[in-house]
């Protein structure tokens, strides 16, 4: 009995302790941005690798997400000869919800369990341990560039992903199905407002990246320095953050919409 | 590692497209229009009732929209809705016996005031009341007479 309380207390105690440790160790790594300003280089790399090279997964899916939409929802809509507010419900559910969340979703296995090998054996090989031997902070010169890249890239993959959804559902509704061009457009205009669906999906998307990005850089950092342990870091990448950006989204959608 | 230079034309290009995706979802998903201020001049009106009614719902002449509800507030004197409208200042030959009607856009769509011009001279100006409105019909109301007047149709039936 004793032992199973320890036992309950020694977990708790661990997830506390680790929640605490991502908390510094973020700080710090923020901390590391105003000197970034002198090696901008560093940023822009890793834009490239968690941004550019995420392009193609992004776009592609963007792209058949946006003309499923455009054939479920015809199908449903068509029944209440309101097939005209497809452009409505395409575009709405794109920039509000599936933007920022598929995004995010493909963003996290593509680029954060990427993100976490790469520290992970950085680690493991005794790079970061060496960069601290040479008086180099490595939250500052590996961390910090690779968090602030995953914050930047992320809105503008959800933005592109929500544009190219868009078109998907007009060249499956429009072109393939039949609904009438000007009132798919003037119908999606009226109905989808600037500052409350369009901004509030780009903070979405902005969340997201931040907390994908924060997982897997620390989950890199804390990893156990071994080839398993990385292996295990990186599951954890793609778990904890699929998981925290669901759970995220309904909050943040509580507060945006729910009212 | 690839050349810095291929990676900064690749970030930079990267960058654009967002931009560029960010700027259609703005122009062309949403409209951009509609988020300023309507210009024009400001005509008032009073309603029984205004429905589902809401602050930018349009103004349309002839089913042209020729403004945008500005404010809506309620009078505490005569219990009735006062609406506040901007009329774009292209359209000011407006007669003053322009009569103001709350309709919906289809039998569940969005409401809107819809003007029909009357015959008088004189035009609509800054602060001009139309003083002519017929109030939104609200469709349980409307229910409720149909069958009340069903069920008097009937009791006389009965009556006989």
């Amino acid at each position: 009995m004793m032992d199973k309380l320890q036992q309950l207390g020694a977990a708790t105690l661990g997830v506390i302790e680790r929640l605490g440790r991502g908390h510094i160790f973020i700080y710090y790594a923020i901390k590391g941005f105003p000197a970034l300003a002198l090696r901008p280089n560093l940023v822009l790399a890793q834009v490239f690798s968690t941004g550019v090279l995420s392009l193609i997964i992004i776009l592609v899916s963007g792209l058949f997400v946006g003309m499923v939409l455009g054939l479920q929802g015809y199908n449903t809509l068509v029944d209440f000869g309101a097939e005209e507010s497809l452009g409505v419900m395409v575009a709405l559910s794109l920039v509000r919800e599936l933007g920022p969340v598929v995004t995010a979703l493909l963003f996290a296995g593509r680029a954060g369990s990427a993100l976490t090998a790469e520290i992970g054996l950085m680690k493991s090989t005794e790079q970061l341990s060496g960069m601290e031997m040479m008086a180099v902070d490595p939250l500052q010169r590996v961390v910090a560039p690779r968090f602030l890249a995953g914050a930047i890239a992320m809105p503008l993959l959800a933005a592109m992903f929500s544009a190219v959804g868009v078109m998907g559902g007009y060249f499956v509704g429009v072109g393939l199905l039949g609904v009438d061009e000007g009132a798919f457009w003037s119908q999606m205009q009226a109905s989808v407002e600037i500052d409350e669906d369009i901004i509030n999906g780009i903070i979405k998307s902005f969340a997201f990246g931040i907390v994908v990005t924060w997982i897997a850089v620390f989950e890199g950092y804390d990893c156990v320095p071994t080839s398993e342990g990385v292996s295990r870091a990186t599951t954890r990448t793609v778990v904890h953050s699929s998981l925290a950006v669901l759970g995220l989204d309904f909050v943040l959608t509580a507060l945006m919409f729910g009212e | 590692m690839m050349h810095t230079r291929t990676v900064q034309v690749w970030v930079g290009l990267f960058v654009a497209l967002g931009i560029v995706a960010l700027f259609m979802l703005s122009m062309k998903v949403s409209n951009i229009n509609a988020f300023r201020a309507v210009e024009g001049y400001a005509v008032t009106a009073k309603f029984e009732n205004i429905g589902g009614l809401k602050v930018r719902s349009p103004v349309k002449m002839a089913g042209v929209v020729v403004g945008r509800v500005d404010d809506i507030s309620f009078d505490s004197d005569t219990y009735e809705a006062v609406v506040h409208m901007k009329i774009e200042e292209q359209f000011n030959h407006m007669p003053v016996d322009t009569t103001a009607s709350i309709f919906t856009a289809g039998l569940l769509g969005e409401q809107y005031i819809g003007l029909e011009a009357g015959g008088e001279e004189d035009y609509l100006k800054e602060g001009s009341k139309i003083r002519l409105t017929q109030s939104a019909m609200v469709l349980e109301n409307l229910i409720g007479t149909f069958l009340f007047d069903k069920a008097d149709k009937a009791d006389k039936g009965a009556g006989k």
